[in-house]
């Protein structure tokens, strides 16, 4: 790709595609190439689709002497392939889904606009459930900044794209950090809206309750143009908010000055929290104060509960969600003697290791005699977090913590251990459970590698957490830069 | 040995509670806007949502939340401001989800109750619960029996999948299987007039299974099975008889009734068993993430209840008002909605009371010998009243018109072109005393008893006369002409 384009945000290149400085359609064939160039490295996408990525950059080409096109359009983007694309083969990172091509595109893509530019469909946790992007049946993803290294997941193919420069924004989707984990992991800013913002329909189903699509991005202000595209009311989602969507643009560049911020103690000196993500939580929260903003500690004194709580949660409703693939209708089907045991047959080969455990786990915590113990504790300890949160905002505009424990680690060093692994989210899984919206910034390196600070706002308050965040990138003086170079 | 069998008959008494499965009389499907359709082409109404496609999300039907209320305020039930629906998990191709989604512990009405006429007086008969849900799809079995055992293959019509259902369940209060029939047949009365069903059972629209246990001499409750397959109220009837009569021979020979799901078959009138439910199903029900739950604006429920039509015990006490009908025979009128509305047709025309006797007793007695809907009668309300007008005028005898209506319900003649093709007008004075001479004059030594005072044998003679005109005179009138002609 050229220098000049892989220099330039979404936002600066949609500028720049409208002023007729470089057209859809050349900066579509730039991403195609950078693909090209370093998925061999990278495997972020499981399915190209650069035919449909050129003729809609055409289309955009050729409405931009009539004007009327969102800004948005002109950039092109990558999506989780957890998102339905009317025929274009959406697999979930799973063998059950190897050939199925939905009849029907997601909300949030309609959303965006007929003529998206969507190069292709990227790589994931099977089924959005990992934090490593090790559990696809299409092979695991590697970090561009450490090809060694795990990118995040479960949207470690769309973090990983973005960072590598195959296009300029990419959406994914989060349950419970798998935007926000895999930015921080991958240098990007990745954002999950309130519950309810962005419509599912469309969006194949984890964790109902706790599932969004959100922008991941090389700024902020990126983040905020491509919620811009996709957010609102939809009918044909009972979940989601008839609340009016804001210009997320709009005071962005307003700064902190008199904002409230509150460091939750918890989740910043909770022992898992490694000391150079620690630092660097630390040095973002002295940033935002040096930039104007009103910095205190704030307790969410239930956080500790909230990884427990969550993994009893989202494996039962992926008890129930992932009934549905069952090779009686479309997917894979392992022919057998009876209807049930080609139920078995087909789910045993289907799905992998991770997507079995949770639907056990979830199976389990839902049976009779043990649903009180498990399934309706964990809503107790939901409603205390939201609680919680209540609370704490009742103090603070936005709250600080660090996005991930760690920064990325090598491939295949903590397949063995889901604990290890689950413990990953213990900073994201809160504003999933409560449903707050939340956003992971770069927060500079820590053995050379990215760190994400997660700031965290009250719902359906994206506009401050997003002029919160664009004031801490700031501050940061962080740049995106294309990796590997 | 058999009698000293009878003799130790110790005393069962049946417990049954009924649950029926309603399909609501809505435009579209419960989570989506595909049209509820019967007997189309296979797979031609369905959608992401109702096959069950990854990412589909569901929408409930406000058309199906009202009929629900509806249905439970005419069934006495208390409302709730708030029902939750709820995922009932199990696997089954006809099931595309992998789930139900229903409502489970907090359902949109409970605590109501029908009164029942029966042979020996009303009973009460409590609602436990009522909820909304969805209806599977339905299995097609290739072969010839129709039924999976045997089939050669198996196909899925997911037109059906998703239609609104609204499940309605009895306390076991009914303690007999004609209880059961006439608690059916009273609430499919109630549904109808609402409005909220057609409840053609036919179509699959009504659904009824039974729990049915014994309860010991002790007092102490039996073990309770369910039977199913009860397509008609007859059959739930006849159903719930054979399988009191297995339980109870069960338990006088000492042996365990098993918990169970039984089959009716009419065609043998015997029960089997379907399957053994000693190994439940564990449904895993959780609230639906995908729906908010439901929120019933009270003013909403006071507006739909405002605007609820007639139920059938209103009906039957202004029938009984209005008509001078007796209680029993508004029962029976208002116990079907078009057998009412067909008898208010016919009663704007001719004597209330009149028609009322027509339509329970001679007509009613047509309809189920043929087996057919008063609604698909040939004798329409214009024709009925046609004939009782024939009748109170004279024209045509009571008992030529009980010929007349059978006539006029095979051919649907209008009852006037009817009388006069078969000559079943009523006989004039003239003619009539002509008969009558003539009779007399055949059967002298009767007549001559007849003069010398001897009345029993004046029916005799009335019967000749009858005979003589074919049933087209009237008894009464024959009679008094010849007591007349006979006292001079």
């Amino acid at each position: 790709m050229p220098a000049e384009l892989q220099g330039l945000t979404a936002y600066e290149l949609a500028e720049r595609i409208r002023g007729g400085g470089v057209s859809a359609r050349e900066a579509t064939e730039a991403a195609l190439d950078r693909i090209e160039e370093v998925e061999d490295d990278i495997n972020a996408f499981v399915t190209r689709t650069p035919e449909i990525a050129l003729e809609k950059a055409g289309r955009i080409d050729g409405r931009l002497r009539n004007g009327g096109l969102n800004l948005w359009e002109c950039v092109p983007m990558a999506v989780k392939d957890v998102l339905s694309t009317r025929g274009v083969r959406t697999t979930c990172g799973s063998r059950i889904l190897e050939d199925f091509e939905p009849l029907y595109d997601a909300s949030a893509l309609v959303n965006f606009g007929e003529d998206r530019i969507m190069v292709g469909k990227t790589n994931c946790d099977e089924f959005a459930m990992g934090s490593s992007n090790e559990n696809s049946a299409y092979g695991p993803v590697h970090n561009p900044w450490d090809l060694d290294g795990v990118p995040g997941g479960s949207s470690g193919g769309s973090a990983a794209a973005v960072a590598a420069g195959e296009g300029w924004w990419a959406l994914g989707t989060d349950t419970g950090g798998s935007v926000r984990q895999p930015a921080a992991l991958c240098g990007i800013v990745g954002l999950k809206p309130t519950y309810g913002r962005v419509s599912r329909y469309g969006l194949i189903a984890f964790a109902s309750s706790l599932d969004q699509i959100g922008p991941m991005t090389r700024d902020v202000r990126d983040a905020a143009l491509l919620l811009q595209a996709i957010a609102g009311h939809d009918p044909r989602d009972s979940t989601s908010a008839n609340v009016e969507v804001p210009d997320y643009l709009a005071g962005l560049e307003d700064g902190v000055s008199g904002l409230r911020v509150g460091v939750v103690t918890e989740l910043t000196q909770n022992e898992g929290i490694s000391p150079g993500v620690r630092e660097a939580t630390e040095k973002a929260a002295r940033e935002l104060a040096a930039a104007g903003a009103e910095v205190g500690e704030v307790s969410l004194p239930h956080s500790e509960y909230g990884l427990p709580a969550y993994y009893i949660i989202a494996p039962a409703e992926v008890s129930s969600n992932l009934a549905r693939f069952d090779g009686v209708r479309y997917g894979h089907r392992v022919p057998a003697g009876g209807v049930h045991e080609m139920y078995r047959a087909t789910r045993e080969e289907g799905f992998g290791d991770e997507v079995k455990r949770r639907i056990m786990l979830g199976t389990y915590s839902l049976s009779s005699g043990y649903y009180e113990a498990y399934y309706a504790q964990a809503q107790k300890v939901r409603t205390k977090i939201i609680e919680d949160f209540r609370a704490a905002y009742a103090r603070y505009d936005v709250l600080l913590t660090p996005t991930a424990p760690t920064v990325a680690f090598g491939i295949g060093t903590k397949v063995d251990d889901p604990l290890e692994m689950y413990a990953q989210d213990i900073c994201s899984v809160p504003a999933s459970l409560a449903g707050v919206p939340a956003i992971s910034v770069p927060g500079g390196l820590s053995d050379g590698l990215p760190v994400g600070v997660q700031l965290m706002g009250d719902h359906f308050t994206e506009p401050t957490l997003l002029r919160a965040a664009r004031a801490l990138e700031k501050a940061t003086g962080f740049h995106f830069e294309a990796r590997p170079r | 040995m058999e009698n000293t069998k009878t003799q130790e008959k110790r005393d069962y008494r049946p417990v049954i509670g009924l649950e029926f499965h309603v399909h609501l009389a809505t435009r579209t499907k419960m989570f989506c806007g595909c049209r509820v359709t019967y007997g189309e082409e296979p797979n031609t109404h369905t959608c992401p949502v109702c096959l069950g496609h990854p990412g589909a999300l569901p929408v409930a039907n406000e058309r199906a939340i009202e009929l629900g209320v509806m249905a439970g305020l005419a069934l006495n039930c208390e409302v709730h401001p708030r029902a939750v629906y709820a995922r009932k998990n199990y696997f089954y191709p006809d099931l595309p989800k992998g789930y139900q989604i229903t409502q489970y512990d907090e359902p949109i009405c409970t605590g109501g109750y029908i009164d029942v006429q029966t042979s020996e007086g009303p009973v009460r008969v409590g609602i436990t619960r009522l909820h909304l849900e969805e209806d599977a799809a339905k299995n097609v079995h290739a072969g010839e029996s129709g039924r999976m055992h045997g089939s050669t293959g198996s196909y899925i019509d997911y037109n059906r999948g998703g239609t609104p259902l609204m499940e309605i369940v009895t306390e076991p209060d009914i303690d007999s299987p004609e209880v059961a029939r006439a608690t059916a047949n009273q609430l499919k009365a109630i549904l109808q007039s609402v409005g909220v069903s057609e409840c053609d059972m036919e179509k699959g629209q009504l659904r009824c299974d039974a729990n049915v246990s014994v309860r010991e001499p002790d007092g102490s409750f039996g073990t309770k099975t369910e039977l199913k397959n009860m397509n008609s109220f007859r059959f739930v009837e006849r159903g719930l008889a054979r399988e009191l009569e297995r339980q109870t021979e069960l338990l006088e020979n000492a042996e365990r009734v098993g918990q169970s799901t039984m089959h009716y078959d009419p065609a043998t009138d015997e029960v089997h068993e379907l399957r053994s439910k000693e190994f439940a199903h564990d449904y895993r029900y959780f609230p639906e993430p995908d729906l908010l739950p439901v929120e019933l604006n009270e003013a909403w429920v006071r507006e739909i209840k405002s605007r609820l039509p007639e139920l059938p015990e209103e009906m039957r006490d202004r029938f009984v008002g209005q008509y001078g009908l007796s209680s029993y025979d508004a029962g029976v009128l208002t116990a079907d909605r078009e057998l009412a509305a067909y008898y208010e047709a016919v009663a704007a025309e001719v004597d209330p009371k009149q028609a009322a006797n027509w339509i329970t007793g001679d007509l009613q007695a047509l309809l189920n010998e043929a087996g057919v809907e008063v609604s698909e009668s040939r004798v329409t309300p214009e024709k009925m009243a046609g004939i009782v007008r024939l009748v109170s005028e004279g024209t045509v005898s009571r008992a030529a018109a009980k010929d007349l209506l059978g006539r006029v319900f095979e051919s649907g003649d209008s009852p006037a072109e009817v009388v006069e093709r078969e000559g079943l007008a009523q006989m004039g004075g003239d003619e009539l005393g002509g008969v009558v001479d003539r009779v007399v004059s055949e059967n002298p030594d009767e007549a001559e008893r007849v003069r010398g005072g001897d009345k029993k044998v004046v029916g005799f003679l009335v019967g000749q006369v009858m005979k003589a005109t074919r049933g087209s005179a009237d008894g009464g009138r024959a009679r008094e002409v010849l007591l007349e002609k006979l006292s001079r």
